[in-house]
């Protein structure tokens, strides 16, 4: 009982993780109804920011306090990421709006291709790691959770309350589901959609930097290759859950951190992914439109 | 006949011209959608454009409204300040933010997934977005953004009250009758807060009851709000009704202009409706004329 409820705490801590990167592929996909395959790439860059900017903090000011040096680095790789994926949005994507399906599709996977060997060239291609920035270990009745563990959960559910304030109560986030309704009547109601679209990648963005400065946190490592795997798991989970439905998208991250993490502690760590995909296979099969996906009806 | 002529050329020198389209033509490969279309709509006016299917009324509205980009003419919009802009170059959603130019549908485009409260706030964007700092204040909780929110609550209640939709306010839109939406559309658009108010055949679909309520709505907006309409209807007792002007278009060209009277009299009207052949045209002002002279 406590081997499995240990098991449940590293996969929620995981599914955070997942579920604050998913939110960036599932609000672009509601919004312009394309995946942002670069996605995974702004995930791993806001790591590395974050990398960056704990080396230059450290040999700045030695003995900063951890908290403050985790929020520098949360904020800087937050527009650091937003920036990058500002101007992906920008040059990559907004020209072809309006070509055919496929194109910024293509062009996404090529954004991604871009962004890793562009960190991969300047940051070069080994594994970067940091010292453990936060170590304690708390034991409640038998389990053992980590102070980073109960960080990760903590600021994910802080920023998701933003967010889901930002997108349900807000001006802007009104303008956001208008535009992904209907684009052309929420421009003729005076809304600048470009702008809208532009801060929906920002925002985006943001949370990916978030979960990166948390990935690098937990692993204590990153490397310019980061991007693909957890990028993948994120899209997945974004499917998982509904694609274009942001509870959904936290829910398929917290379910796709739980299935991984359950079934490399009772099955094999080696079929861990075989396990997870396996599982969005069989949702796909029976509930194509994900577990809070909007099936769509089509009126006759 | 003549008389009427001169008395609608008289009225238009001392009316306060809100639209003016100057020899618009619009193109779709070697179609000529519109061929050198000009007109005028007036200040506090219900201005009608009507026409046979498929004569491009509502290629008209989307060149106004900046859906197409017309081939050739020019589409000024004078608002009351004085300030005029030229439609044609302005982007789309500056059309509604600047220019002041709102419109509808022919078939109708609410965003049925947010509620029908949420869409007459969306047609405020503009003005919330500003008062909320570009929704940084705006989640800092400052006054003015409470302020400004509550204000924006206040007029989509006013429009709720006029549409008679009060009472599903926390519904979605989808979820309401075929009229209400179209008055809730109606409502929306006058939440931009409009000068000119473009509808795309408001009545379409409507039944008698849904028709007088849609011209109670139209009638009382004219009156209170000072905004300007154009309408595009095939519902002839609705443009006789309430329009004051009527503009009738065939072929994407001007047949006639006038008041409701001399353009349901215009013997090229009567011909583009029934279908008249070129050389039937001078029998049938024959006719006309005749009836006139009888009535006398």
């Amino acid at each position: 009982m406590q081997y499995f409820v240990q098991q449940l705490v590293n996969g929620l801590t995981l599914g955070s993780i997942y579920g604050m990167i998913a939110i960036g592929y599932t609000m672009v996909y509601g919004i312009i109804g394309m995946i942002n395959f670069a996605h995974g790439d702004i995930f791993m860059l806001g790591g590395f920011a974050a990398l960056i900017v704990f080396l230059v903090l450290t040999s700045l000011f030695a003995g900063v306090p951890v908290v403050l040096a985790l929020l520098v680095m949360m904020i800087v790789a937050m527009l650091t990421a937003a920036l990058w994926n500002w101007t992906i949005e920008k040059v990559a994507y907004r020209p072809l709006r309006g070509s055919f399906r496929l194109a910024p599709l293509i062009t996404a996977i090529g954004m991604s291709i871009a962004l890793s060997n562009f960190i991969q060239v300047t940051q070069g291609p080994r594994n970067k790691p940091i010292p453990p920035l936060v170590s304690s270990v708390y034991d409640v009745f038998g389990i053992s959770i980590s102070l980073k563990q109960i960080i990760i959960i903590a600021v994910t559910a802080i920023l998701l309350t933003i967010f889901w304030y930002i997108v349900n109560k807000t001006p802007l986030g009104r303008a956001q589901r208008a535009t992904e309704q209907d684009r052309k009547m929420a421009a003729l109601l005076g809304i600048d959609v470009d702008r809208t679209i532009s801060v929906t990648f920002i925002m985006g963005a943001a949370l990916a930097a978030v979960a990166g400065t948390m990935y690098l946190m937990y692993y204590g490592v990153v490397v310019f290759t980061d991007g693909f795997i957890p990028g993948v798991k994120a899209f997945t989970a974004a499917v998982l859950g509904g694609i274009g439905s942001l509870p959904g998208a936290v829910l398929g991250g917290l379910l796709i951190g739980l299935i991984e993490s359950l079934w490399s502690a009772y099955f094999s760590i080696d079929y861990k992914d075989v396990a997870t995909f396996s599982i969005l296979a069989i949702v796909l099969i029976f509930k194509p439109s994900g577990i809070l996906g909007r099936p769509e009806v089509e009126k006759v | 006949m003549a008389s009427a002529t001169t008395t609608t050329a008289a009225t238009t020198m001392t009316k306060d011209v809100i639209l003016k389209v100057e020899h618009l033509s619009m193109r779709f490969g070697g179609l000529m959608a519109i061929n050198d279309f000009s007109f005028e709509a007036y200040r506090g006016e219900i201005t009608a454009l009507i026409g046979p299917n498929g004569a491009g009324k509502t290629t008209v509205f989307n060149c106004i409204t900046g859906f197409y980009k017309p081939t050739m003419g020019m589409i000024t919009m004078r608002q009351k300040s004085g300030k005029e802009y030229l439609l044609e170059r302005l982007p789309d959603f500056e059309i509604t933010k600047q220019a002041k130019v709102a419109r509808t549908f022919q078939n109708i485009r609410l965003f049925s997934g947010l509620t029908v409260l949420e869409n007459l706030l969306v047609a405020q964007h503009n003005n919330l977005m500003r008062a909320s700092g570009y929704t940084i204040l705006g989640l800092l909780g400052f006054p003015a953004y409470k302020q400004a929110s509550k204000e924006s609550i206040e007029l989509a209640k006013h429009w709720l009250e006029r549409a008679s939709l009060i009472d599903r306010a926390d519904d979605p839109a989808g979820d309401l009758p075929y009229g209400a939406q179209r008055r809730l559309e109606i409502a929306r658009a006058m939440c931009t807060g409009p000068e000119l108010l473009c509808l795309d055949e408001p009545a379409a679909g409507l039944n008698p009851r849904e028709s007088l309520a849609l011209n109670d709505l139209l009638q009382g907006v004219r009156k209170d709000t000072g905004a300007s309409i154009l309408l595009i209807e095939h519902d002839m007792s609705v443009v006789m009704e309430i329009s004051d002007h009527v503009v009738v278009l065939e072929y994407g060209q001007k047949i006639s202009d006038g008041n409701p009277e001399f353009v349901k009299n215009d013997p090229k009207v009567i011909a583009a409706y029934l279908g008249v052949e070129d050389d039937e045209v001078e029998d049938v002002i024959a006719e006309v004329e005749g009836e006139e002279g009888g009535l006398k």
